[in-house]
């Protein structure tokens, strides 16, 4: 998985994206991950709507199971959502309920016009009807659910993949 | 014996008093409300979490804010919610304080907040509700007689962290009845845990419980005095329901002497804030100038409640 060249997927996620904006298009990262990747792709595709971010701490699905989130951090939508083109942003597309619950979050600032995903990687593993209008790999086989993927940032910035094993 | 607000794994259950409460939770209860306060901003006010919980706040005492804020932080993490003014209902009839309780766990309650004018009854319902194995219901202290006000000191230390960021430079005065104020106790005992380095208290001898010196503060009977140079002024209201006897003169005189004045202010630092709990007594703890003055930061303490509340709800019924 280390072949994984994130700082290559992310230039050429930036390429699929390119023709499908306009200067009004609004990105949504979703915490941590998916923060960095859009703060990367709002510069390299010169929007013009401040940047938002979700943390989805408060429309989680497992919060009946597993509590609340350590340390959840602020939402911020610092445009107007209602009749937006906006694009929600993650690292990594897994079981499609981070999206789910990025999504209702959103609906409660109001109803953009339309809403589609972006992603570095698709890892599988889907268990809702979830999917990505930019995505610039998609892993041959689902990873096991014992591993877990994600993007880290270094010092200055440079991306990278990181494979985890539980 | 372990304390009865933390769960075998050290979290928290109940939130019962701030003392003995570790910094960590303190702290994790503070993180955690920072992004609540984002929700009263948006077109839809409210979050999912407690989505089919049930809330009964019970208040065996009067209190409009207290209830209207937990109220609203219940609604806000869409709760459903109950509210049992108890000093109008079945107790009047004789029903026993965990009678009381046993018949609303029969309604499912999933959390009780309790606000009771004697000290300790919290603490009895949430022992009631380990004894008869039901640690699923979470009990929240909204106030109970001299004891304790947890939230409310909760509220304080997330406005002064708002204002201030930092709790290890500060010098914080509480001034005024604290022998009647189980806000002050709770103030106390969460300033000194987050490491506030200096607590003045300031007020007569007849409303400063005696060897206050233990739990750790410097205690001021001239008002000047204790307010030269401090961050942080929290004032108490005069709890005239609370007293027995004369331990005043009047409250003009007590003005005269306690109230917080613009020229009194004028002795702690020019950044100071100026905090109250409510509801004020214009002109007898404070003047109404300094109470509407830009030192003030009352009517957010008031807005930082509510996401308080509504940290410690869903931190609860997440466990």
């Amino acid at each position: 998985m280390s072949n994984l060249d994130a700082e290559a997927l992310c230039a050429q996620l930036i390429e699929q994206m390119r023709p499908q904006v306009s200067a009004d298009t609004a990105l949504v990262g979703i915490h941590t991950g998916g923060v960095w990747l859009a703060e990367r792709l709002h510069l390299a595709l010169g929007l013009k709507q401040p940047l938002g971010a979700i943390d989805v701490s408060f429309y989680r699905d497992d919060y009946g199971s597993k509590g609340l989130h350590p340390q959840p951090q602020r939402t911020e939508i610092p445009f107007n959502v209602e009749g937006a083109h906006v694009i929600i942003v993650d690292d990594v597309l897994y079981t499609g309920r981070t999206t789910r619950a990025a999504l209702n979050e959103l609906f409660d600032f109001g109803r953009p016009a339309c809403v589609e995903l972006a992603v570095l990687v698709d890892r599988g593993g889907r268990e809702l009807p979830i999917g990505a209008r930019y995505c610039a790999h998609t892993l041959p086989q689902p990873l096991p659910a014992s591993q877990s993927l994600q993007l880290e940032r270094a010092e200055d910035g440079t991306f990278a993949l990181r494979l985890i094993d539980a | 014996m372990r304390d009865p607000q933390l769960n075998k794994h050290g979290e928290l259950q109940h939130l019962l008093t701030l003392d003995g409460l570790p910094r960590e939770i303190l702290n994790a209860i503070l993180d955690t409300a920072a992004p609540f306060t984002e929700v009263a901003e948006r077109e839809v006010k409210k979050l999912p979490l407690l989505r089919g919980k049930s809330i009964f706040n019970l208040f065996f005492e009067n209190s409009t804010r207290t209830r209207t804020t937990f109220e609203i932080a219940a609604k806000r993490l869409s709760a459903d919610v109950v509210n049992l003014n108890v000093s109008t209902s079945s107790t009047a009839k004789g029903e026993s304080l965990l009678d009381t309780v046993d018949n609303l766990c029969a309604m499912q309650a999933d959390m009780f907040v309790v606000r009771h004018a004697a000290s300790g009854a919290p603490v009895l319902i949430a022992q009631h509700l380990q004894n008869t194995g039901r640690d699923h219901i979470h009990v929240i202290n909204a106030g109970d007689g001299r004891h304790a006000h947890p939230t409310q000191g909760l509220l304080d230390m997330y406005t002064i962290r708002h204002y201030k960021r930092e709790f290890t430079n500060l010098t914080v005065a509480i001034v005024g009845d604290v022998l009647h104020s189980r806000v002050a106790r709770s103030q106390i005992g969460a300033l000194r845990t987050l490491g506030v380095p200096e607590i003045r208290v300031i007020g007569p001898k007849t409303l400063l419980p005696t060897a206050l010196e233990q739990l750790g503060v410097r205690v001021f009977h001239d008002m000047r005095e204790g307010l030269k140079d401090v961050d942080v002024v929290m004032m108490l209201r005069l709890q005239n329901e609370r007293m027995n006897g004369a331990l005043l003169p009047t409250p003009q005189e007590f003005y005269k002497v306690w109230g917080l004045t613009a020229e009194k202010l004028a002795l702690a630092r020019p950044d100071a804030i100026v905090m109250h709990p409510g509801p004020m007594n214009r002109g007898v703890e404070i003047d109404s100038a300094v109470a509407d003055g830009a030192q003030a930061v009352i009517l957010p303490q008031v807005t930082f409640g509510i996401a308080v509340r509504m940290a410690v709800m869903s931190m609860l019924a997440g466990q």
